[in-house]
């Protein structure tokens, strides 16, 4: 029995599978044009977060991408022509060649994005990396996904709020975040629990009026997701009681419009290991890109516009409400 | 456990329109326009439902705007502040018809 199996057996009675959702609609979810190359270089992460749906955190040090793979990546990014590198993790400060790879990607005039929870990216021994990230104007997109330390410290463990605090201040004293500096700080806020994320909108003005107020924190750009039903989210989820009511929530939620800006129309996720998948969920469940596991090194570019996306039932995720872009 | 109050019955709020069903969109037409962006956010909107609902002991109520309150981006800590201010109206006006004793206690008394 696949993973996919596993998944579609485990799905509430009331909640058919997204295929057959988007067949109903009459929809195919087909790639545009693919202008980012999202590569998670370490599944080792210093923190468990409940929400993670890589399941990522300490206990990974083996799953870390070395330099080989990352310098493939790079040629990758070169050879199809990519616009973005979006670098995340786990926790990517962690991965020991993470300037090597910024340097190299900058070399090849790559906009990178370095995704981070915040809680060690201004630690001294990150020194060079801050340095890289600003030297090359490195987009920095930090996770905060409540500021009442409560919920926060719940999902993301104890004592984490006054460590993501100090890396804003700090990265606001080096210019991220500041307007006219070039230095993006964009952050991204993942509910705390069993429900679906409070409007974009919203949360960013209440978030920007808050952390303003009573921090003298700014920011560039606020982004609000849903908690996507796979890894220790899941198990979370169906340990609380909460898995069937979440996937209604999510496929009751589902709104047709929200297929035409899906990221995953536009993005390719490597894997740590240099394997490559629809979207960073698809990795995740394990559903590789085209159905067969590729190697960075084996790809002469991105997957042609039209080709069929791989889709499973935690695509709910990204199609409910105002959707997952 | 058995109960008059199931979770259940929520997502089927609507059934109650059957019987009357004018009156039941007058009632859910209205009640979505109530909770629309007005002169207040939505988010507050759900804070103040959030607060009748513990005042009316309503169990759907408090489910479903525990869950509204979280959706429209309030936190625990406000959800818990937008409580204790229908928790001290309540006790409030509990404590201001004490006057109201105080008043009969006089009339009554020597």
């Amino acid at each position: 029995m696949t993973d996919l199996d596993d998944a579609l057996k485990e799905l509430p009675r009331s909640v058919d599978p997204f295929a057959l959702t988007l067949h109903r609609h009459n929809l195919e979810l087909k790639r545009a044009r693919t202008t980012i190359l999202q590569v998670n270089v370490a599944l080792l992460c210093n923190l468990t977060c409940k929400h993670c749906h890589l399941e990522a955190g300490p206990q990974r040090s083996e799953e870390v991408m070395n330099l080989g793979t990352m310098e493939k990546v790079a040629a990758f990014a070169e050879r199809g022509s990519f616009e973005v590198v979006d670098v995340t993790g786990g926790a990517p400060e962690l991965n020991s060649n993470i300037v090597a790879f910024i340097e190299l990607l900058a070399a090849g005039q790559k906009t990178v994005m370095f995704r981070s929870n915040l809680t060690i990216l201004t630690d001294e021994k990150r020194r060079e990396l801050l340095e890289s990230c600003c030297r090359h104007r490195v987009a920095i997109v930090g996770s905060l996904p409540s500021l009442n330390v409560n919920q926060l410290e719940a999902q993301r463990g104890s004592g984490v709020l006054e460590k993501i605090l100090t890396a804003l201040k700090r990265l606001n004293s080096i210019g991220y975040g500041q307007p006219g500096t070039g230095l993006q700080l964009d952050l991204v806020c993942n509910p705390t629990g069993a429900f679906l994320p409070s409007s974009q909108h919203g949360t960013e003005r209440k978030f920007r009026f808050d952390l303003q107020k009573k921090w003298g924190i700014v920011f560039s750009n606020l982004y609000t997701f849903a908690n996507v039903p796979l890894g220790r989210f899941r198990q979370w989820l169906s340990a609380s009681g909460n898995i069937d009511k979440y996937m209604e929530k999510l496929a009751s939620s589902f709104n047709p419009c929200t297929l035409e800006g899906l990221m995953c129309q536009k993005l390719v996720s490597v894997s740590w290991d240099g394997y490559l998948y629809d979207c960073d969920f698809n990795l995740a469940a394990g559903i590789p890109l085209g159905g067969a596991r590729n190697h960075v090194s084996a790809m002469e570019g991105p997957p042609m516009p039209g080709t069929p996306i791989a889709v499973s039932d935690h695509c709910y995720a990204c199609t409910a409400g105002a959707g997952f872009t | 456990m058995e109960s008059y109050y199931d979770r259940k019955d929520l997502p089927k709020f609507d059934e109650i329109a059957k019987e009357a069903p004018e009156l039941g969109k007058k009632f859910f037409d209205y009640y979505a326009s109530v909770f629309s962006e007005g002169d207040l956010t939505e988010r507050e909107k759900a804070l103040i439902a959030l607060a009748v609902a513990h005042t009316i002991q309503c169990p759907y109520c408090i489910d479903a705007y525990t869950q509204a309150c979280f959706e429209k981006g309030s936190n625990l800590a406000e959800m818990t502040e937008a409580l204790h201010v229908a928790v001290a109206i309540r006790g409030g006006a509990s404590l201001v018809h004490g006057l109201q004793m105080r008043n009969v206690a006089a009339k009554i008394s020597m």
